[in-house]
């Protein structure tokens, strides 16, 4: 992403009061789930800017008392041909939350599903927010670092035989 | 997450509403009239083990008649959790894990991951080694496509070009074989280069196959092209607009065939593909047809790019000299000292790259392929995040499918070419 491109992107979003950082030459913002929404609306819908296509979600667990999780969204722009990360600080590491964007790119349904399973944060708003990858009736969140590696045994019912 | 559906529906929540026929399995009346079996909505369960959903994908689709009206993909059969085990183990350590997230083209993951890596490390590997990247990496797109073409073929009901295309895609793993010296799964691609040089036996290997598949590909072309079953199986299905395309996250050959020229070796060139000349082929018509000739034409562009490394390689070493961050060569290890301290340092506490997060990302054949790393300056990665186009591009398919007919769910998936180790994780 060029400075100029860059410039106008923080322009655009200097109402909102947020702080960029940068994931090795590609620019990112980091929010709160209350601005999320409206900032990615920017991002999205903005002539000068839009970021078309979310390509990815990715979820992380700090495992710390406060912001344990976090979600970064990744926005790819095929006008421009650039990429740009939204990354969101959830403070409420008991009961993460953070809004959904499923209104804003239907491919964010599959990748907050996705969140939702490995991580436990709910994205209030979605309209299927179910596991995606593990079965329905499993109780814990596999990627959060409280998981351990080998499993807890006895967490995935077996047939009896 | 307390009830299953199933313990919902027996505690009659309220929340799912009862279809009559679950109505009628719960009760003990025997007798249960339907007014007219034709104008029941069926369910159906396709997969997970079916062979034209090439892996273990599993659909439940929502039949009147033979129309589809709903489709609902389920994922998870080969879930083996590639990302936690990436968090558990050094950067070195993860990259044959790689090799089973995209087994039909173990290289092109290999690549993305390191790349990530290096990032992160600030590693910057010599010319020569990411010209046989490259090589590589075309090598693995014709791989994959040929499994495409020739799975996409046999859903329709045609055996021959399957076996044409396995036929070339033999000739592959066996250069493979040659030059990197496995025929599978790779692991090719290493922190700061690659596992070895290419030898003189390989690269005339590879020319032969460069100098001969094109006329292959015409037999290929010429023997389905006009085939009027087959393109009227592919013509207009699957069809799906540029908006929703772009609005579904969808990469790679897919976007291209709905008419956006998007493709990372040109947005952003990585290894050496702004040195080479090649084009990008797209289509308008977005519907399963396009999107098999959009491979097909995809692979003459391989070749081109193939030949062109081939001639424009240079000689020198492949792999970086940067001892804290990648491994020696082991017959350094066997004779000098500093080289074997450097081996036992990097094998058993990893890499350490400063704290930071870094995204490495590969066109691969089926999409955007890409690597999100946090290191939190350990030797583990603390989080890794495989952003993998088969799971992107899978989402699409309930939009694909509605309205079809039920036939036309495998050609559909044919379309859209999904390999489940890579959805999966």
């Amino acid at each position: 992403m060029n400075e100029e491109r860059l410039n106008l992107i923080k322009e655009k979003l200097a109402g909102f009061g947020i702080e960029f950082y940068d994931v090795n030459g590609t620019p990112g913002i980091i929010t709160s789930p209350e601005k999320v929404v409206d900032v990615c609306k920017t991002l999205k819908d903005d002539g000068d800017i839009s970021f078309e296509q979310c390509r990815d979600a990715v979820s992380v667990d700090r495992f710390t008392k406060q912001y344990r999780f976090e979600v970064i969204y990744n926005l790819y722009s095929l006008k421009h041909r650039d990429r740009f990360f939204v990354k969101v600080l959830i403070p409420d590491s008991k009961k993460p939350e953070t809004p959904t964007l499923t209104g804003l790119w239907n491919s964010v349904n599959w990748y907050e599903r996705e969140a939702y399973d490995m991580m436990g944060i709910v994205f209030t708003g979605h309209p299927d927010m179910r596991r995606i990858y593990m079965p329905e009736d499993f109780e814990h969140y596999p990627l959060r670092k409280d998981f351990p590696l080998m499993g807890i045994p006895g967490s995935l019912r077996l047939p009896k035989k | 997450m307390s009830k299953t559906v199933y313990e919902k529906l027996k505690d009659n929540d309220p929340g799912i509403p009862k279809s009559k026929i679950l109505d009628a399995l719960e009760s003990q009346d025997l007798s249960v009239e339907f007014d007219d079996a034709l104008e029941n909505e069926m369910v159906l369960n396709m997969g997970p083990q079916h062979p034209a959903t090439h892996g273990v994908l599993r659909l439940l689709i929502s039949l009147d008649g033979e129309t589809i009206k709903k489709a609902v993909p389920d994922l998870g059969y080969l879930h083996r959790g590639y990302e936690k085990l990436a968090e558990n183990m050094s950067f070195h350590e993860f990259i044959p894990h790689t090799d089973r997230l995209d087994y039909l083209q173990p290289v092109a993951n290999n690549i993305a991951y390191t790349l990530a890596v290096e990032k992160l490390l600030n590693l910057e590997i010599p010319e020569r080694g990411q010209y046989l990247r490259t090589i590589s990496a075309e090598l693995g797109r014709i791989q994959s496509h040929l499994i495409a073409y020739g799975t996409t073929v046999m859903d329709t009901g045609g055996l021959t070009p399957f076996l044409w295309g396995m036929r070339e895609r033999e000739k592959i793993l066996d250069i493979y074989d040659m030059y990197i010296g496995v025929r599978f799964t790779t692991s090719y691609s290493r922190i700061g280069g690659v596992a070895q040089d290419i030898t003189d036996e390989a690269l005339n290997a590879i020319t032969k196959f460069i100098d001969e598949f094109p006329g292959y590909l015409k037999e290929m072309r010429n023997i389905i092209e006009r085939n009027r079953v087959f393109v009227d199986r592919l013509e207009g299905i699957g069809y799906m607009s540029k908006e929703d395309v772009i609005n579904y996250g969808i990469t790679g050959p897919i976007l291209r065939a709905a008419g956006v020229d998007s493709d990372l070796r040109k947005d952003s060139p990585y290894l050496v593909y702004d040195k080479v000349d090649f084009d990008v082929p797209t289509a308008t018509e977005s519907d399963s047809l396009a999107r098999f000739w959009l491979r097909f034409e995809e692979m003459y562009q391989s070749v081109k790019i193939i030949r062109q490394c081939i001639e424009k390689m240079p000689k020198g070493p492949v792999n970086a000299l940067a001892p804290k961050k990648a491994l020696p060569k082991k017959e350094k290890i066997y004779t000098k000292m500093e080289e074997l301290i450097y081996d036992f340092m990097l094998i058993n506490f990893g890499q350490n790259p400063p704290v930071g997060e870094s995204y490495g990302a590969v066109e691969s054949s089926k999409g955007e392929l890409g690597f999100y790393i946090i290191s939190d300056g350990t030797g583990h990665p603390f989080r890794t995040k495989i952003h993998s186009p088969s799971f992107c591009n899978l989402q699409a398919l309930p939009v694909m499918l509605k309205d079809a007919f039920i036939s036309d769910s495998v050609v559909v998936i044919g379309g859209l070419d999904p390999v489940m180790g890579e959805a999966d994780k």
